[in-house]
């Protein structure tokens, strides 16, 4: 067996939630994501699974540490290197660098009064000394990367300008440009129309065989995940309630939460009938 | 430049502009334009009317009130923006620290907002100057030590709402350092809100110069400053209404112009002003009933 880049042991995040009145400042924890763990190998898909609220999102958070508030125990190793216990400024290093994400919404990830290309030039410089030049033609060819056409004049433009298919390609395109061992593809189709979903997809696809990073994508769309993922993890309720390839998940769903998330998916049948 | 435009869209910001042009051409170009030294006495001119050398007469020193104003208008013009740029750096700088770091750090800092803000600001800037005395410096510290909480708190407030902003996390996962985070995805928010208070407070500041000056612990006499001049021609009241009303008249005049720009930086700067979106708002509203 390959040694794991990206390894997750009973990750544990709790939030706190004050309780009772002003007097009593007694914090109480609410656990959002219980002793999740699973493994990454390089090159390889994992796709996580879940209702909104079962914690997906919360375990991505808590890799990359973004959680101010928040308890986090459990450890992840980021090729053998325990990063839990890693100082904020080493955090820094890794993010972007080691591990790259990709959020939800694209028309959010940009700053709005900042150009594309402003933003892709300090992320680059951010992590390399790259006069402003050298950056932007790192830019354009990225952008040219992902299937974006007129690269060049995209960097002029602002965030605003653009549509939400092509927001996505630039924020893939900056996530990928830091050349990230690990990407962390946060439902990224999530805000997308079904034509640009399937593009966007075939597009992490690809790209995902030139670069050979690990994505841990997680997502509640079952056809994503039959799209890109090579192992799966069903999340329920901050636990993965059952973890296996993707095809063998598809063909014989064991826990019985699987099987009520495979039934719940639309189709043009009416199965069961009113 | 759009908001430019937009402002000068406005009837009454030309109007505010454009005397607030005027006197910072007189303010800059005071030794060319004031028909005398602002400083030289003349004890036979002494308490003289309007006259064609003196244009709006002589104090009881004999100086010339027309001079003693053009100069007046450095010391407050400068004094205030000096003071305005000061509070608006500290007050980035604290309400920067307070929103962003958070938890302690912001408690103990907003807690030492409220000790500024519990008392009012003539009062608090009094007792500065009653303590270090008066002059030119320590007028500004005492504008400044009355002013600052206001604008750390709206500083703090806009970046506790940027902060949880997806494009803030966006920056922070693709490990963006603290510093140009703040600086390039945080302050620019924070700095429409902060332009238009300061352009508001200028004229407030103008008048709080006047008057500490005015109780005499601000600017210092000989030097010619509008509320050092009211005070002067308070024993002459009566025979030379002109050594009060001048001063006067010009600190009505400047903070009514900084006031008016004010309001029209702040209509310029609301979207919801903007004729366009009222319409679409409309429309919207319309078309849903």
């Amino acid at each position: 067996m390959v040694e794991a880049l990206l390894s997750v042991n009973h990750l544990r995040t709790a939030l706190p939630e004050r309780r009772g009145g002003r007097r009593r400042r007694e914090v109480e924890y609410h656990e959002i994501v219980r002793g999740v763990s699973f493994h990454l190998q390089p090159g390889k898909v994992l796709g996580i699974i879940g209702e909104s609220g079962s914690g997906k999102s919360a375990t991505c958070l808590s890799i990359l540490r973004l959680f101010r508030q928040a308890t986090i125990q459990g450890s992840v190793q980021l090729a053998g290197t325990e990063i839990t216990q890693l100082k904020e400024a080493e955090m820094r290093l890794i993010r972007g660098r080691q591990i790259g994400m990709i959020l939800q919404n694209p028309a959010s990830f940009f700053n709005p009064i900042a150009s594309i290309g402003q933003q892709f030039v300090d992320t680059l410089q951010s992590h390399q000394s790259l006069t402003r030049s050298t950056a932007r033609s790192i830019a354009t060819d990225h952008l040219a990367a992902v299937g974006l056409t007129g690269p060049q004049q995209l960097l002029q433009q602002f965030p605003f300008q653009l549509s939400g298919g092509m927001l996505q390609r630039v924020m893939i395109a900056i996530a990928l440009a830091l050349q990230p061992k690990v990407l962390i593809a946060d439902e990224p189709t999530t805000a997308l129309d079904v034509i640009t979903q399937m593009q966007i997809l075939q597009l992490l696809d690809q790209l995902q065989q030139q670069t050979h990073c690990a994505i841990l994508l997680v997502t509640h769309d079952l056809g994503v995940i039959a799209q890109l993922a090579d192992d799966v993890a069903v999340m329920y309720n901050g636990e993965f309630v059952e973890q296996s390839p993707v095809a063998q998940l598809f063909d014989r769903p064991q826990h019985p939460y699987t099987r009520s998330l495979f039934a719940a998916r639309l189709s043009h049948r009416r199965e069961g009938g009113r | 430049m759009p908001l430019l435009r937009r402002l000068l869209q406005h009837k009454i910001a030309w109007i505010g502009l454009s005397l607030i042009a005027v006197i910072v051409f007189t303010a800059l170009f005071a030794p060319v334009i004031a028909p005398h030294d602002p400083l030289q006495v003349d004890l036979m001119q002494k308490l003289q009317p309007a006259s064609f050398t003196y244009p709006l007469g002589t104090d009881h020193l004999g100086r010339c009130i027309l001079s003693r104003l053009i100069y007046g208008s450095r010391v407050s013009l400068s004094v205030a923006f000096i003071v305005v740029s000061l509070t608006m750096t500290i007050s980035l700088v604290i309400g920067m620290v307070a929103g962003y770091v958070g938890g302690k750090v912001d408690t103990c800092l907003m807690r030492i907002c409220d000790v500024f803000l519990a008392f009012p600001s003539l009062i608090l800037s009094l007792a500065v100057v009653g303590i270090l005395g008066g002059g030119l410096f320590n007028l500004v510290l005492a504008l400044v030590a009355s002013h600052w909480a206001w604008y750390a708190r709206i500083v703090r407030s806009r970046v506790l709402s940027v902060k949880e902003s997806d494009f803030v996390k966006a920056a922070i996962v693709s490990g963006t350092r603290r510093l140009p985070l703040m600086l390039r995805h945080i302050v620019p928010y924070t700095l429409a809100e902060l332009a238009i208070l300061a352009s508001l407070d200028l004229s407030h500041m103008i008048m709080h110069i006047a008057g500490l000056s005015f109780l005499g612990l601000g600017i210092q006499p000989p030097t010619p400053e509008w509320g050092a001049m009211l005070n002067d021609g308070r024993d002459f009241f009566r025979g030379a209404p002109s050594i009060m009303f001048y001063p006067g008249l010009m600190i009505f005049i400047v903070s009514l112009s900084f006031n008016l720009v004010g309001d029209a930086l702040r209509d310029a700067l609301d979207p919801r002003t903007e004729r366009r979106v009222q319409v679409e708002t409309l429309t919207s509203k319309l078309q849903n009933g």
